[in-house]
């Protein structure tokens, strides 16, 4: 290993002291995103103001929108891993990998059902193939394809390592989906909320938005760090960490 | 870095490197040609005859929605910033239709007129209460009037 990675995260990158880590964090995680998604909905759904133009029915935004920022943001780290898990061949990096990709599944499949249903309702339809909604399915589908890619290989190493490869092609598509409003002419609005610029949306709507934006990410560091832990255990099945788990846990 | 490694991160950019630029060279070729809609402006210039069926996008000129009284049948121009087009359709029309705003119509050209058969609205990504909307247009409109008494001012 080069020496400029610190010695606390080569250990931390260890399955049994990861496993340790992700257990002790966990339920802090799950805490507070629950906590989180509590306000966040009370504060979209109850004390933000109706839109102008929208009513009532922009409400889904504070659903919507934070999951769709998580289908982009799983599928980068699962890029991330991907690549390190390609290079380096940790094991580490390949479950991560693998286990964000039903994450970031789930987050788009809810991002283009809320995005049907509200543009049921203000645009008129359910679906249109503009570039934005186009791009955002076949995000889904590579979430898809790796996810199957990865359960066909009988070896779950060189599945993952397959599978990891495919995410990482796939990661161009990223870019694509969030640039799509301003490279074509799309029936999707552009971006409300900008990281440089002022962002277009009244104070008193925004805070519940990254309230969600918050309670989404420490859901998704609960989810992965839960489904790591027994890709690790089942991984590691012949190790002696794991057969002291299995013999101290066994027995409470 | 190990020889095995540095051959893999050498294989694993390289590919990478080689999406992006396919990837990139897509987005650029389908700039050109893949129009989600066309605007009143761009129809009159001749752009969309290669089309029979096509989208037409831009705003709902005010005051010229009329409805028919006994069937469902709807005309309005829609415009853009140099074109209008008159638009005839016959259908439910989402909630968002109203005037000064964004919609897109699928359809074709019929007689100088464009058929409808679907229409679209389209919003914008600002989110804000009604009254922060009426604070601004107020705010707008006294700006306009500060305007009008500053030009009054320099012409006496």
């Amino acid at each position: 290993m080069a020496n400029w990675i610190p010695l606390w995260l080569h250990k931390l990158s260890s399955p049994p002291a990861f496993y340790r880590f992700a257990g002790a964090l966990r339920p802090w995680a799950i805490t507070l995103a629950l906590l989180l998604g509590l306000v966040a909905l009370y504060g979209g759904l109850v004390l933000a103001p109706p839109d102008y133009q929208q009513g009532d029915d922009y409400r889904i935004i504070f659903i919507h929108v934070p999951c769709a920022w998580m289908s982009l943001f799983i599928y980068g780290v699962m890029g991330v891993a991907a690549f390190i898990a390609l290079v380096w061949r940790i094991k580490l990096a390949e479950v991560v990998a693998m286990a964000s990709a039903p994450i970031g599944a789930c987050f788009t499949f809810i991002t283009l059902v809320t995005g049907s249903l509200w543009g049921e309702r203000m645009w008129g339809t359910w679906w249109t193939w503009d570039a934005r909604l186009t791009s955002e399915l076949v995000l889904l589908f590579l979430y898809l394809g790796v996810i199957g890619l990865y359960h066909s290989f009988e070896d779950r190493r060189q599945g993952a390592r397959t599978a990891a490869f495919l995410a990482l092609i796939g990661i161009v598509n990223v870019p694509i989906v969030h640039f799509s409003v301003n490279w074509w002419n799309t029936l999707h609005q552009g971006s409300t909320i900008r990281l440089l610029g002022p962002s277009s949306i009244a104070p008193s709507m925004i805070w519940p938005l990254l309230t969600m934006m918050a309670a989404t990410k420490l859901y998704y560091v609960a989810s992965l760090f839960g489904r790591t832990r027994t890709d690790l255990l089942a991984l590691e099945s012949g190790k002696d960490w794991v057969r002291q788990i299995a013999e101290t846990e066994g027995r409470a | 870095m190990n020889p095995t490694r540095q051959r893999r991160l050498t294989i694993v950019i390289a590919v990478l490197v080689a999406v992006i630029i396919s990837a990139a060279l897509v987005v650029y070729a389908l700039q050109q040609n893949m129009n989600y809609l066309f605007t009143p402006s761009q129809v009159q210039a001749g752009e969309a005859t290669r089309y029979q069926n096509f989208r037409l996008g831009g705003m709902v000129k005010q005051g010229s929605i009329q409805r028919s009284s006994d069937s469902l049948k709807v005309t309005f121009t829609v415009i853009d910033a140099s074109g209008a087009m008159p638009v005839e359709y016959n259908g439910i029309l989402p909630d968002l239709f109203r005037e000064n705003q964004s919609v897109i119509a699928t359809g074709h050209m019929d007689d100088g007129r464009f058929v409808a058969t679907e229409v679209l609205a389209k919003h914008d990504e600002t989110y804000m209460p009604q009254e922060l909307k009426d604070a601004m247009a107020k705010a707008h409109a006294g700006k306009h009037i500060d305007e009008a008494a500053n030009q009054d001012k320099a012409q006496p």
